[in-house]
């Protein structure tokens, strides 16, 4: 079959494997349909993730059809269309049970900090991803969902991770009818936590980035205003004035590692590998809340350490939540507010790509070229 | 104010759907069971067997029930990559040693397609073709500053090899 083969950072090409097996009585091969590109996929892609070994298949964001089942799978069947969550989740643990069903502890050995996750690093797990023809899916019975027969097959492989991370920025950020919300990075995730902002009731939502082709998306796809830290002076500053000198009621980073803006974090951060990526994203938005208030943090973070102002956290009472998303908690939701008509994950959609050049496909959306936002891959075979 | 609030945003449809805490599924994240309370002590999923080494990180007792198989350890990345397991997640000694290995493996990577008759093809791998069409400008910008650099080094070399000569 054909997969995604990881080279070494920004090296990336599309290479015959062997076709996956079944390796555990709760697995199941699916046939993958649809595959995005993650921003965080950029993390591995620059190889900024500790164990990312060469001849991995990236893509944690896919939906496909069942071809096979283990001896134990029950609630799938072969032919069902899935949407698969991007973590990899056992439904019995204790974490699981509490549904944080992105903090499995029955799906990555070969760290604790982290579940499982497709496609992203022996650090989460050492799975091969979606980015290919078929995928192995442990735990069937668990995390894939089948997709609503009347549901774009667009708009189902975006409920995969855009759409609940999103979702979860803003849940967790806990907004109040009528708070002011920031978002830092106007990337897929963060266009699509703004969006879901207004859902929880925001009376104001900014979204703060540097890319102004994205922050024009965000505009129109929020709705919300848009503004370019290169062109301010200091973003928190600049917040400080537009939330009545006090800072916002909430801020969301959803950018993580490769947060542009700080020379000396991009050095650190990204270049030298000193710190767990550049953090500048998270440190805006913990100096431009307001005291009192809550960073919600979806950017995904390195595993050793960064430099944030913990400082001011103290001083200012500010509450911090984060997580990767529990995306089979959020699935019956998210999936009728789709239905609702609520979010329309699929307009994020610019490029859609056959497999067989995923090399452009990574390139494209790392270099942000030809106005891209979500690049979708479609292999071969998948036949719809 | 609440119910202004919702009027001047009628016009964004679902506007404050999610807004009451008490009436939202999936609020909040953490359900309490109090399992987390039990440790180690819920009925685990069935084990995959092991058939490859996989390294498991030294804060667990064992590997997951679930886990890749793909790309067991192997040459001197996976010398570098088993010394590193040896140290907690909390530890430098761990992830270091990890980004390390990552990049020798770049070199196996390599070495290992030469030795299968496959020459990597840079231009491709790197998304070359992308490049070209949308970014042309600073692909050549790119490829004469290296062209400019590399002249530079040869000329020093072969400058500095006929001083030797005479």
């Amino acid at each position: 079959m054909l997969a995604m083969n990881y080279r070494g950072p920004r090296r990336v090409r599309v290479d015959h494997k062997p076709y996956p097996e079944i390796l555990h009585p709760n697995d199941a091969i699916v046939r993958v349909t649809r595959s995005c590109i993650c921003g965080s996929d950029l993390h591995l892609y620059h190889g900024m993730v500790p164990d990312t070994r060469v001849g991995t298949t990236f893509g944690h964001e896919f939906i496909g059809i069942v071809e096979e089942t283990g001896p134990s799978v029950q609630r799938l069947k072969k032919g069902d269309h899935v949407i698969v969550p991007f973590n990899i989740a056992c439904g019995t643990c204790a974490f699981c049970k509490q549904g944080l069903y992105g903090n499995c502890h029955e799906s990555n050995p070969e760290a604790t900090a982290v579940g499982g996750i497709f496609g992203y690093s022996h650090t989460a797990g050492g799975y091969d991803g979606g980015q290919a023809e078929y995928v192995r899916v442990p735990y069937a019975d668990v995390g894939p969902t089948v997709i609503p027969p009347e549901m774009d097959p667009d708009d189902a492989v975006l409920l995969t991770d855009v759409v609940p991370t999103g979702y979860q920025a803003a849940e967790m950020a806990g907004i109040k009818t009528g708070d002011t919300v920031v978002i830092f990075g106007a990337g897929p995730i963060g266009i699509m936590a703004a969006r879901c902002a207004w859902l929880f009731g925001a009376a104001r939502v900014i979204v703060i980035d540097h890319v102004e082709y994205r922050l024009e998306f965000a505009r129109h796809y929020g709705p919300c205003e848009a503004y370019n830290f290169r062109s301010l002076e200091d973003p928190v500053l600049f917040l400080k004035r537009e939330t009545g000198w006090l800072g916002a009621d909430v801020c969301i980073d959803a950018v993580g590692a490769d947060a542009a803006g700080s020379a000396l974090h991009t050095l650190t951060g990204k270049k030298l590998l000193l710190q767990a990526g550049s953090a500048i994203a998270l440190h805006w938005a913990i100096n431009s809340v307001k005291k009192g208030g809550i960073v919600s943090v979806v950017g995904v973070y390195g595993p050793t350490g960064n430099l944030v102002p913990i400082g001011n956290v103290v001083n200012k009472g500010i509450t911090i939540r984060a997580n990767q998303a529990s995306v089979k908690r959020l699935l019956p939701r998210l999936i009728k507010h789709v239905q609702d008509g609520y979010i329309n994950p699929k307009a994020l959609i610019t490029h859609r790509l056959p497999l067989e050049e995923v090399a452009d496909a990574y390139h494209i959306f790392s270099s942000k070229l030809d106005n891209c936002i979500k690049t979708v891959l479609i292999p071969p075979s998948a036949k719809i | 104010m609440e119910n202004n609030t919702s009027q001047n945003y009628a016009h964004i449809k679902g506007w404050g759907v999610d807004a009451d805490p008490e009436n939202e599924p999936t609020y909040p994240m953490k359900h309490y069971t109090g399992d987390d309370h039990r440790r180690l002590d819920w009925e685990r999923p069935p084990q995959q067997p092991q058939h490859v080494e996989i390294l498991h990180s030294n804060e667990r007792p064992s590997v997951s029930a679930v886990f890749g198989t793909p790309l067991p350890p192997k040459g001197l990345s996976g010398a570098i990559r088993r010394v590193a397991y040896k140290y907690s997640e909390s530890r430098f000694a761990h992830w270091i040693p990890l980004l390390v290995a990552d990049r020798i493996n770049v070199v196996e990577g390599v070495l290992d397609d030469i030795r299968r008759g496959h020459v990597p093809n840079l231009f491709v791998e790197q998304g070359g073709k992308a490049a070209w069409k949308h970014n042309r400008k600073t692909m050549v910008s790119r490829m004469l500053i290296g062209a400019v650099l590399a002249a530079g080094i040869v000329a020093a070399l072969s400058l500095k090899r006929s001083r030797r000569s005479v």
